[in-house]
């Protein structure tokens, strides 16, 4: 049994992880209907900005709860800025071009970051502070996760409450929505869809950086190839829950985490992608919209 | 209309020119010496490409400075296969047509084995500061194959004595990367362990860059060994070792020269104590070692990385056979590698017959306060 | 240049001197509490993006002039590039002298060129096949490679376990694709977009993990050597003669797959692929059978990967799962939309222009991949369509007329 709990909590750790990143992944597609596959990059991005400036902070001798803050802080309107950047340059002239255009130049987006990471950065692994304190009233439950564990669990919860609630009830969430159904009936009851799209990539990047953050601090290393595994691990994750949709991508992104932690813990983990590949494969044979997923009617 | 022809005619004319001068390459004069380095550059393995450039890059500098070999300079090809074979078939070729004299590298195993056979049929001397894979010299398939590293094989040997021997261990588990050289390395380890008897409980494979390992320390932890063997390069192992100090194991660790490295104990951190490695003698006291250091540190700013002492070593060899040599001729440098000596930093070195450095031996060592401490 | 367009300049070049400010400029080491600063390079990335942003709006512009013409009808429906290749006066000639460039090539050029216009040729072949399954019938194939992969290690086996040469390994590579194609075909009939995307990806990785991790048949990540070149009846090449043959041979291989490809695409079953593209529902409604069509794409897109893996492997002589990822199918994808997708010159164009600028980017050394991505992004931005974008096939009945 204890176990069963371990693998149990490996896999949500794991999950976690993967679904900080895939909100991003599933907002961004639920509005523009593009697999933007820079997001991975801006993950490594928001991890690297932390980096850079806790070091900075760490030589200059500020105290650790001012660290973290500012760190974070930083790593976000950071990712952000680039979220914005990107949109505007690779996406934004592609609005009414063919869906493969635009996911070519995401390909391409993603090559340029990785490279310019790479030459600005060199290649090195670079170790991450541990910016997630011990919290002394997690420290009780230290045998059986680590704070850093509960920490990544509980703000990718709050991240997903906090999204939900945003985009049911606010205005701008509204917005969404509706740029989401129908971009040409949106934009004719009155709604910028360009400020609407430009809101999701930010959004979508201070997910994808807070995930950077917490991550690297949890691993405790990075480079500048990060994003590109945890990027598509994401995606496949947004795509399982069924992509678009938030809760669908925390559900995809938990079941593809426990999957690879129960099949790594009883049967190999030689084989743990293979494994999750073909469970992606049969949920979708069974539900081809996702777990979570509307199917909507096609018309003609 | 007139100026859209004009435009044309200077795009036509501007391709062209690009697309020649693209396939003339660099034609220059016969003078310089070449030296390829071919090797990962890019991609998720240029960390253990990389540092060999630097090191070619210091050694012909320094080389360069006191006027070259025997009154001609020597020119850096650099070539990016990002250890893949067909990439590395690719760099070959286009080293062997800028007339390349030596080439140092490839980086992995499995891009040197597809390259191999394009120097071989040009006759040049390939030499590898990295590439482990047993069958590269022992096969005796690839004549025109040196390397300043030694093999897997003798490697995992020495692994498997020290630990059933020294450490005692009745039951191992074997983790690698699944790489080509991970698992391989892996594999020779498994032999060896159930050749003396050693229960190799768990043989698994852990997937590189992924987010999280702790099913498989899990697992480990419940498999209930003494050991756990690492097939692999260290950002994996210091996350793995990582996890299981922080879970509370007390389990061995021992890998081979994949993380002998001083990054694997900076990025492990205090987690990194009492972890064992398998790798080439220990020679940081070599006044060679210490300059070699000092220039990197100097040039680019920061600490050398993976196989860089090796790199070097492996350029100063080649670049030492053909002074004695006179000449890039193949036959008198396969000689000279043969038998002149020559000081590197990883030691007096020469070639056997199969192509290992001779003179380069191994040794247990021991994470201890921070520093790999060299056993026996 | 007015006033205002330097302002704008200015203030993007100010925003991008912002963003990279962190990563460009700081090195900070974690370990030894150090820190460089670079500042240089903020200037750097100031100066050249002020210049960037006046070129960037100046095509911009034009792009935007060109679409406007566009809508306004003045343009032709054909744009320039699909009239040239429309024009006998123009295309005859050209076919000849593309036809003496191609087969002098290899007599010209260095050896190194002749082998990466053979990898760029194996990438037509692929990019011709996978064109079927995106460009002809719209289904969206993230895992093409692994047919690739699966034609690359059936030679290798082949050769390995029983010494199958190289001539017979040819058509059972593709066979043996081909079986693979139906194989995913089957599951993934009910999905559409980028449900397919995700399940094609998965079953390229599926591929890819069990060649690596099931070392009794396939050995593992050490791969397989020594697979012979390609042989005619039994001389021994050298390596210049064994490249100029297998470039032949590949010019051969291309040649015949753009005469296939251009026969289906009119053929009865190439129109149920576009038909099957442009709507499903309709096509279906139309009483064309939405299985067959869509196993029949799969199958035949992979046929010409496996073909493609067996040259493959006869011209590295040397396999790994390392060459069989996923960035593999992405190149193959992007071949396919750069060229201009269900065109097959459009492709052709695409592969040389993908294999061959990376290895001739290869001057600028460490910004190779760097530059690579860049000019996707820049190729995706003003031309959408690709190089060569797809003529719409019109039929025309024509009746009695009475």
């Amino acid at each position: 049994m204890g176990y069963f709990l371990d693998l149990f909590l490996s896999g949500l750790t794991r999950g976690s992880i993967y679904a900080l990143i895939a909100l991003g992944y599933t907002m961004v597609y639920g509005i523009i209907q593009l697999i933007n596959f820079a997001h991975g990059e801006i993950y490594m991005i928001g991890a690297f900005t932390a980096l850079i400036v806790a070091g900075v902070l760490t030589i200059y001798g500020w105290n650790q709860m001012a660290i973290i803050f500012i760190a974070s802080i930083v790593a976000l309107l950071y990712s952000m800025g680039y979220g914005y950047t990107i949109e505007k340059i690779a996406y934004k002239p592609l609005r009414h071009a063919p869906r493969l255009s635009a996911l070519i130049s995401a390909i391409g987006m993603s090559l340029f970051l990785q490279n310019y990471v790479l030459l600005a950065q060199t290649s090195d692994f670079m170790l991450f502070p541990s910016l997630i304190p011990d919290f002394k009233f997690l420290t009780s439950f230290s045998h059986i996760a680590r704070p850093s564990e509960f920490v990544i669990i509980i703000s990718t919860a709050i991240v997903m409450v906090l999204l939900t609630f945003f985009i049911k009830f606010t205005k701008t969430g509204k917005a969404m929505r509706a740029t989401a159904q129908d971009r040409q009936m949106a934009m004719l009851v009155g709604i910028d869809v360009n400020r609407v799209i430009s809101i999701t990539f930010i959004i979508g990047s201070a997910t994808a950086a807070l995930g950077g953050v917490l991550i690297a601090s949890h691993i405790g290393q990075i480079n500048f190839y990060m994003g590109f595994i945890a990027g598509i691990k994401a995606f496949v994750a947004a795509v399982l829950g069924g992509i678009g949709s938030m809760p669908g991508a925390v559900l995809g992104s938990l079941v593809l985490g426990w999957t690879e932690s129960f099949f790594t813990g009883y049967v190999s983990s030689d084989y743990e992608d293979v494994f999750a590949f073909i469970f992606l494969v049969l949920i979708l044979i069974f539900r081809p919209s996702g777990i979570l997923g509307r199917s909507d009617t096609q018309k003609v | 209309m007139m100026d859209r022809r004009w435009r044309q005619i200077v795009l036509v004319v501007t391709v062209v020119l690009f697309v020649f001068w693209g396939m003339m390459g660099c034609s220059k004069k016969e003078e310089t010496i070449k030296l390829g380095v071919a090797g990962a550059h890019s991609g998720d393995l240029a960390s253990y490409g990389i540092p060999t450039v630097h090191a070619a890059e210091l050694v012909v500098k320094a080389i360069n400075e006191k006027g070259g070999i025997n009154g001609r300079k020597v020119e850096l090809l650099v070539e990016d296969d990002a250890c893949k074979p067909e990439l590395a078939t690719n760099a070959a070729t286009k080293l062997v047509s800028e007339g390349v004299n030596v080439v140092l590298g490839h980086i992995c195993s499995g891009a040197t084995k597809a390259a191999l056979k394009i120097y071989l049929d040009s006759k040049i001397i390939v030499m590898s500061p990295s590439a482990t894979n047993t069958d590269l010299t022992l096969s005796g398939e690839y004549p025109n194959f040196y390397r300043t590293i030694a093999y897997d094989d003798a490697q995992a040997q020495l692994q498997v004595k020290y630990a059933t021997q020294t450490l005692g261990v009745k039951k191992a588990a074997v983790l690698h990367d699944k790489g080509d050289y991970g698992k391989g390395a892996a594999e020779l380890a498994k032999k060896y362990f159930e050749q003396a008897g050693v229960n190799v409980a768990l043989f698994e494979g852990v997937t590189p860059g992924a987010v999280d390992y702790s099913a498989i320390v899990q697992k480990v932890a419940r498999a209930g060994v003494d050991l756990v063997i690492w097939g692999g390069y260290h950002p994996e192992a210091s996350k793995i070792v990582t996890l299981m100090r922080k879970e509370g194991m007390a389990t061995l660790f021992m890998g081979a020269d994949g993380i002998k490295d001083e990054t694997f104990i900076q990025m492990a951190a205090e987690n990194s104590e009492g972890v064992y490695a398998t790798g080439p003698k220990d020679t940081s006291t070599n006044p060679m070692y210490i300059e070699a250091k000092k220039a990197h540190q100097e040039a680019y700013g920061s600490d050398p990385g993976p196989f860089f002492f090796e790199g070097y070593s492996a350029a100063a060899a080649l670049l030492n056979a053909i002074e004695k040599a006179g000449s890039t001729d193949y036959e008198a440098l396969a000689k000279a590698l043969h038998t002149e000596y020559v000081d590197t930093p990883v030691g007096k070195i020469s070639f056997d017959k199969n192509g290992d450095a001779t003179g380069i031996g191994f040794s247990v060592y021991k994470v201890e306060g921070g520093k790999y401490i060299q056993l026996q | 240049m007015s006033f205002e367009q330097i302002k704008k300049s200015l203030l993007v070049s100010l925003w991008f001197m912002v963003l990279t400010f962190p990563i460009m400029v700081i090195r900070v080491n974690t370990i030894y509490h150090t820190v460089e600063w670079r500042w240089h390079r903020m200037f750097g990335v100031g100066i050249s993006v002020f210049v960037l942003s006046f070129l960037w709006r100046y095509l911009m512009g034009r792009k935007e002039a060109g679409l406007k013409r566009k809508d306004r009808g003045e343009a032709d429906i054909l744009s320039r590039s699909q009239k040239l290749l429309h024009e006998p006066r123009f295309t005859r000639p050209a076919v000849i002298m593309a036809g003496a460039f191609i087969i002098a090539f290899p007599f010209i050029f260095s050896i190194y060129q002749t082998n990466i216009m053979i990898t760029a040729l194996i990438y037509v072949v692929t990019g011709l096949g996978l064109n079927i399954v995106v460009g002809l019938a719209g289904l969206l194939d993230l895992g093409y490679v692994a047919f690739y992969a699966v034609g690359a290690y059936s030679y290798a086996l082949l050769n390995y376990h029983f010494g199958v040469g190289f001539w017979i390994a040819l058509p059972i590579g593709g066979g043996i694709g081909m079986l693979f194609g139906i194989l995913l075909g089957f599951p993934v009939l009910r999905l559409r977009g980028d449900y397919l995307a995700i399940v094609t990806l998965g079953f390229g990785e599926i591929i890819r993990l069990v060649l690596e991790n099931w070392n009794a048949f396939s050995f593992g990540p050490s791969g397989i050597a020594n697979i012979p070149r390609p042989g005619l009846f039994g001389v021994d090449f050298s390596l210049r003669e064994a490249t100029i043959y297998i470039y032949f041979l590949m010019i051969a291989l291309a040649l015949f797959t753009v005469f296939v490809v251009r026969r289906l695409q009119n053929s009865r079953i190439g129109r149920a692929w576009i038909a099957l593209r442009e709507d499903e529902t309709a096509c279906q409604a139309m009483g064309i059978d939405k299985t067959k069509t869509k196993l029949s794409a799969f199958a035949m897109g992979a046929t010409w990967a496996g073909m493609a893996g067996v040259v493959f492997a006869a011209k590295t002589t040397f396999i790994n799962p390392a060459s069989f990822t996923i960035w593999e199918s992405i190149i193959i994808l992007c071949v396919v939309v750069l060229g201009g997708m269900g065109s097959a010159i459009g492709v052709i164009i695409g592969a040389l222009v993908l294999i061959l600028l990376p290895e001739y980017l290869r001057a600028f050394s460490e910004y190779r991949m760097l530059l690579f991505g860049a000019i996707l992004v820049i190729m995706m931005v003003f031309r959408p369509g690709g190089v060569v974008s797809e003529v719409r096939q019109t039929y025309q009945f024509k009746g009695k007329g009475d």
